[in-house]
């Protein structure tokens, strides 16, 4: 385990809420793992494990208390916000549980709009990408639907499509599943499934539901803020 | 519809205007209210000052110069009535030297005219009609840089010589007189001679109109018994606010008495700039109000948008464009606001000119716009607008995305 050739490099990391309060508490308590490129793993545990946040400080949203974090290789220890928010734009895409669309945008600006961020306008060949990806999600026809004109097994394609957009390394997936019926959320696993196996984008999934953890080629269960068992 | 064209925080600020319908009209309402009061009270304020000053002196010299014992007799033109109502006893006296006098003006910087003008009180007669009237002898070409009598003259041309006289509507009615008509003109010293009329004029004046009449210098010399002599001279400067330094000049350079139209008209400059004062207070207190519009709405905007912020951030938006975009909506807002503003005030100027009209029915003002102050408003609201927006800029950027995120 030495963090080469890994997406993800976890060491003792640890998090603490409220820190100097007399309400601190710690939810992760020293986690060590490493996701390697491409890799497909899926995140269990029971509710309040600290799965979520777990995403959050791979995903560069927090900052761990103490421990290593590297991205891609990269220490983020000592980072700044701008650096830490280029490393995050230039490697990670994040589904979120409830399909963060932004509604005053269509499902294709929602697709390109990590790359707007990252080029600063729209470019044609962002364009074309977008039609590809929600093509390949199944939405060719919605492109121009406001993100809240469409149904939420829809929403939640074209948030896997924005994660995508840039081709990022890495995919972090906070129950992408979670509220959606059982047919759907099987396409919406399939699609990830798919994307991974073309891309070669590891991915990093949470999930409630053991029959997708199962259909990962790993799995890492958290119980209270600790690896309880990582199996492949 | 496809791809958008703006820049990233163009495209979002907008989108975000655009989806908070009713916060955005409200304060695009507060911003095109504030700068149209702002711009119709400036505007009009200053037209309606320009238009007191232009009818101030339209009758009046910038500057005259007379001589030192008749400082407490204001002679004619600006005051003539007193100088008529009580016609002296004393004899007028001429300027020493008026012709170097005349030159020692026509050599001060920002001065535009010289005009040398013969005065005194006298008689208009006719049958058995008399008017007590003020005599002015000038030398036309001069005067009429001093006084734009062309401008006045209703029959006629401002032209006089040899006995030829020019006089007011008014006093030709007095009198029962036309052009190509006679009158007598008695001086207060008793000598009279028989005028011509060759022109009639209207200032605009009814006193001015009953009082004027013009001949050549020569024939009022005569007249009033200042043979050679002149009893002041008048003089234009080019910015009418140069007036008191070039008469501070012409005092010291001189020895004689020297007024300029902002010493004779002191209360009348007061009344002006209490009213910019007033003017300026009520633009303070407003900008205050916008601003304080703008930025409550945007704090609230700035909530709302709380999500949407921490899905922006995850994209791998920094802070510092968060609170690029909140900026810009401000500006936006300032900007637009600024636009139908300055539009409004001008639908305003438009029709109050229509309203406001002077004692003799024609309009006070002329509606135009200063294309000074209706940029300077435009700017300010964009300053102010982005100014707004700064404390909900900030807050936004301070946001911590993983909070929207999470609930
Ligand atoms: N901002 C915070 N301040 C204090 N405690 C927090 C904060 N965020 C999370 N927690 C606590 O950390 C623990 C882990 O939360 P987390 O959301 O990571 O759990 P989870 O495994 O994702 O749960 P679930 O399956 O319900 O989503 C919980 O006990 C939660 O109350
Ligand atoms: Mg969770």
């Amino acid at each position: 385990m030495s963090g080469h050739g890994a997406i993800v490099s976890l060491r003792g990391l640890r998090k603490s809420y409220g820190v100097g309060t007399p309400v601190e508490v710690e939810v992760l308590h020293g986690i060590d793992f490493d996701l390697a490129e491409g890799e497909f793993c899926a995140l269990i545990g029971p509710s309040g494990s600290g799965k979520s946040t777990l995403l959050n400080l791979i995903g560069l949203l927090e900052r761990p208390t103490s421990g290593e974090l590297s991205i891609a290789g990269e220490a983020t220890r000592g980072l700044g916000e701008q650096a830490l928010t280029r490393l995050r734009g230039r490697h990670i895409g994040f589904v979120f549980q409830f399909h963060h669309l932004l509604p005053a945008f269509t499902a294709l600006e929602n697709v390109m709009m990590p790359s707007i961020i990252e080029r600063g306008v729209a470019t044609a060949e962002a364009e074309a990408t977008a039609r590809e990806l929600l093509a390949r999600v199944g939405l060719k026809g919605h492109e121009n639907k406001k993100a809240n004109q469409i149904s939420g097994g829809q929403q939640q394609r074209v948030a896997i499509a924005r994660a995508l957009s840039l081709a990022p390394r890495l995919i972090l997936a906070d129950e992408p599943t979670g509220n959606l019926d059982t047919q759907t959320a099987d396409d919406i696993f399939a699609l990830l499934r798919e994307f991974n196996r073309e891309r070669g984008s590891a991915c990093l999934i949470v999930t409630h539901d053991p029959r997708l953890a199962a259909r990962c080629d790993r799995q890492i269960e958290l119980v209270d803020g600790r690896v309880a068992r990582d199996g492949r | 519809m496809s791809r958008p064209r703006l820049p990233f925080e163009f495209l979002v600020a907008l989108r975000f205007l655009r989806e908070g319908r009713m916060q955005t009209a409200l304060i695009l309402l507060g911003v095109t209210g504030g700068v149209a009061v702002i711009v119709f009270l400036s505007q009009l304020i200053s037209q309606l000052q320009a238009s007191i000053i232009d009818r101030v002196l339209g009758s009046q010299a910038h500057v005259v110069m007379r001589p030192l014992e008749e400082a407490n007799l204001r002679a004619m033109p600006e005051a003539g009535s007193i100088a008529l109502v009580e016609p002296r006893a004393q004899r007028l006296r001429s300027i020493d030297q008026w012709e170097a006098m005349v030159k020692l003006a026509e050599v001060q910087p920002r001065v535009v005219a010289v005009s040398p003008v013969v005065s005194g009180p006298a008689f208009a007669l006719r049958g058995r009609a008399s008017k007590s009237v003020a005599l002015l002898g000038v030398d036309p070409d001069r005067y009429r840089r001093i006084v734009k009598m062309d401008t006045y003259m209703t029959r006629g041309t401002f032209q006089v010589e040899g006995s030829n006289a020019i006089i007011g509507v008014e006093l030709a009615k007095d009198l029962g007189v036309t052009v190509g008509d006679k009158m007598y003109l008695r001086a207060a010293g008793g000598r009279d001679e028989l005028l011509q009329i060759t022109g009639l004029f209207d200032i605009g004046n009814k006193d001015l109109n009953r009082r004027w009449v013009f001949t050549t210098m020569k024939l009022a010399q005569s007249l009033l018994d200042l043979p050679g002599g002149v009893s002041n001279i008048d003089i234009t400067v080019a910015d009418i606010f140069d007036a008191q330094d070039v008469s501070d000049r012409l005092q010291a350079g001189s020895g004689l008495t020297v007024e300029s139209w902002m010493t004779t008209n002191s209360q009348l400059l007061a009344a002006l700039r209490n009213q910019t004062v007033s003017n300026n207070l009520i633009r303070s207190f407003v900008i205050v109000i916008v601003a304080l519009g703008i930025s409550s709405v945007l704090v609230v905007s700035v909530v709302q948008k709380q999500k949407e912020i921490g899905i922006l951030r995850a994209m791998g938006t920094s802070s510092n464009r968060v609170m690029g975009i909140f900026l810009l909506q401000g500006g936006l807002v300032g900007f637009v606001g600024a636009l139908v503003g300055v539009a409004l005030a001008w639908g305003l100027l438009v029709f109050f000119s229509t309203v406001y009209r002077s004692g003799d029915g024609a309009p006070l003002f002329q509606p135009q716009l200063d294309a000074g102050i209706a940029l300077s408003a435009a700017g300010i609201a964009l300053v102010v607008g982005v100014l707004a927006a700064l404390i909900p800029a900030r807050r936004a950027a301070k946001m911590d995305p993983v909070q929207a995120i999470r609930s």
